[in-house]
């Protein structure tokens, strides 16, 4: 079983790196020395009428310094409550939590939608094989995407065309003529129902990280199921926990 | 100092347990707590055969507390008996499975099965906001209760306790119908049904539309039922219902609990109970107390 730490962390430095996306960099002892990329982070908010961890990927891991990076958009009270975190304050986390991304020598895609690119760029670092790294967003106000620019090549698509292609990342694909042996995808559910459908087709093995609204975070209150092919070992029904058998799965053994 | 609690001739070691549907069987958190510490750990309700579910999104954060409607998803009965009751008979706590279903012969069939287990106690989920059939149907009229409870005592070979829904207009209508079908022991409240829109997407947040409420904003209406229901009814207790701190399970014991189950607050800090059990134990020397039993309804007038 993989361990899971509960840490008091410090803010290292905080800033929104685009309209309500911020990039938060913890230092932890424990959590940075064991994350796999894919993998996420419960963050517990201070003030006491929110309850429930948020559940956050992880960006980046700095495992020389014990540093992770995470990168999220303010969806409510909770994470704008983190947004107000400033250098030398402390954050409860715990972590990593999920299975993360299985790291292979293929040629690789790298796909991420919105708030769902987060998690590629510590993937797109230790991924060792050809990368083509595609990325979604809805309009020309990029984030992160020069810093993909070291790992592969970087292709975009905005939903209105202001950059890249217009469209969605696989509009981006095709328009490119790009082609690859497996895929790694986070975003939303839309994104990844039709990349399921186009490795399919292709026949390409493609990973996908799933989003649910989590309680626990770890296993334990069966809130973030998501549907599945077959029969699952643990819940002994056609439900997968997101925040422990996920959040990557191969896209043929979901169903959303 | 005793902080050992008398529970249907079952002794445990601290009041403190856990409440059903929160801690899974235990295996989640004993990366995070030390199970041989709890009292007791309540499984998640168990049905004859495997559950599915609602639909997801199942829980949704709301001031001071959460909705939930997982819909009791459950593996089934055999893969618990094979599976979960082995591990945790790992450790040195007390087992009781809580057990659910539709109808009364769902609710016999897990108890039977149950009957050459190596469990402490059973607890009887009549009171499930969140499933269509059975479940708080079975709570929320006294003849019911008194019926379906009289049922599974002559079934059963543990000491039964009732978990009685606050979804009624009197708590010791309810108390007093279970008492008088043989109850061993009682547990409340379950959640309080209540609901969340999304004024944003102007959808229901919870795919169930309704789902039960549980977190600190609940606590003072499981206080005045616990109190009410131990002063209708004689038999033990078990008092849950947005209990986050030592003094929150404390606050449930002076009112008349035996024991307190803590839920909700596992989510918001993992190791929770155990910090509980350390808190009631300073209470205890903060104020002498002997024995935990002198704490249990010792409320009185200013």
């Amino acid at each position: 079983m993989a361990e899971k730490f509960e840490e008091l962390a410090r803010v290292v430095r905080q800033e929104e790196i685009a309209t309500d996306i911020y990039s938060l960099w913890i230092a932890t002892e424990q959590i940075a020395a064991h994350a796999k990329p894919g993998q996420f982070v419960s963050l517990y908010c201070n003030e006491g009428s929110r309850l429930l961890p948020r559940p956050i990927s992880i960006c980046e891991i700095d495992r020389e310094n014990g540093g992770l990076r995470l990168v999220y958009r303010i969806a409510g009270e909770g994470t704008r409550e983190f947004s107000n975190l400033c250098a030398g304050a402390q954050v409860k986390v715990v972590g990593p939590l999920g299975n993360g991304f299985v790291l292979q020598k293929k040629r690789a895609f790298l796909i991420g939608g919105g708030i769902g690119i987060p998690p590629m760029l510590e993937l797109a670092k230790q991924l060792d094989c050809e990368k083509q790294i595609v990325l979604g967003y809805r309009d020309r106000e990029l984030f992160l995407e020069e810093e993909f620019e070291a790992y592969g090549d970087v292709f975009v698509a905005t939903e209105d065309g202001s950059e890249g292609t217009k469209g969605n990342v696989l509009d981006a694909i095709r328009a490119h003529g790009l082609h690859a042996d497996v895929i790694y995808a986070c975003g939303p559910a839309p994104m990844l129902r039709a990349l399921k459908e186009y490795a399919a087709e292709n026949g390409i093995e493609c990973w996908i990280s799933m989003e649910e609204r989590m309680a626990c975070g770890i296993g334990a209150c069966l809130a973030c199921v998501c549907r599945s092919k077959e029969k699952d070992a643990h819940s002994n029904v056609k439900n997968k926990r997101v925040c422990k058998e996920g959040p990557v799965f191969r896209a043929e053994e979901v169903e959303f | 100092m005793d902080m050992s609690v008398d529970l249907c001739g079952v002794k445990l070691k601290n009041p403190v347990m856990t409440a059903s549907g929160t801690f899974g069987s235990g295996e989640e958190y004993s990366e995070f707590v030390d199970l041989n510490r709890l009292g007791a750990v309540v499984t998640k309700g168990v049905a004859n055969v495997p559950w599915e579910g609602n639909p997801t999104p199942r829980v949704a954060e709301v001031y001071g507390g959460m909705l939930n409607a997982i819909g009791l998803q459950n593996p089934g009965i055999d893969l618990f008996i094979e599976r979960d009751i082995p591990f945790l008979k790992k450790f040195d706590t007390k087992i009781i499975v809580n057990v659910c279903g539709h109808t009364t012969e769902e609710y016999v069939e897990v108890v039977e099965h149950l009957s050459d287990q190596p469990v402490d106690l059973l607890e009887i989920n009549i009171s499930c906001p969140n499933v269509k059939e059975g479940g708080i149907a079975f709570g929320q009229n006294p003849q019911m209760v008194e019926e379906i409870t009289r049922e599974i005592r002559r079934h059963a070979k543990q000491p039964v306790i009732m978990k009685l829904s606050p979804n009624v207009t009197d708590i010791t209508e309810m108390a007093r119908a279970a008492e008088a079908g043989g109850a061993d022991a009682l547990s409340m409240i379950n959640t309080i049904t209540g609901m969340k829109i999304d004024i944003h997407r102007r959808c229901f947040a919870l795919a169930n539309r309704t789902g039960g409420m549980s977190g600190p904003a609940v606590h003072p209406v499981a206080v005045r039922m616990v109190y009410q229901s131990a002063q209708a009814v004689s038999i033990p207790i078990i008092g849950m219902g947005g209990i986050m701190t030592a003094e929150d399970a404390i606050e449930m014991i002076l009112a008349g609990a035996t024991a307190v189950s803590v839920g909700t607050a596992n989510f918001t800090n993992p190791r929770v109970t155990e910090e509980i059990i350390d808190g009631i134990k300073s209470y205890m020397e903060r104020y002498r107390v002997e024995s935990l039993k002198e704490l249990v309804g010792a409320v009185h007038e200013r």
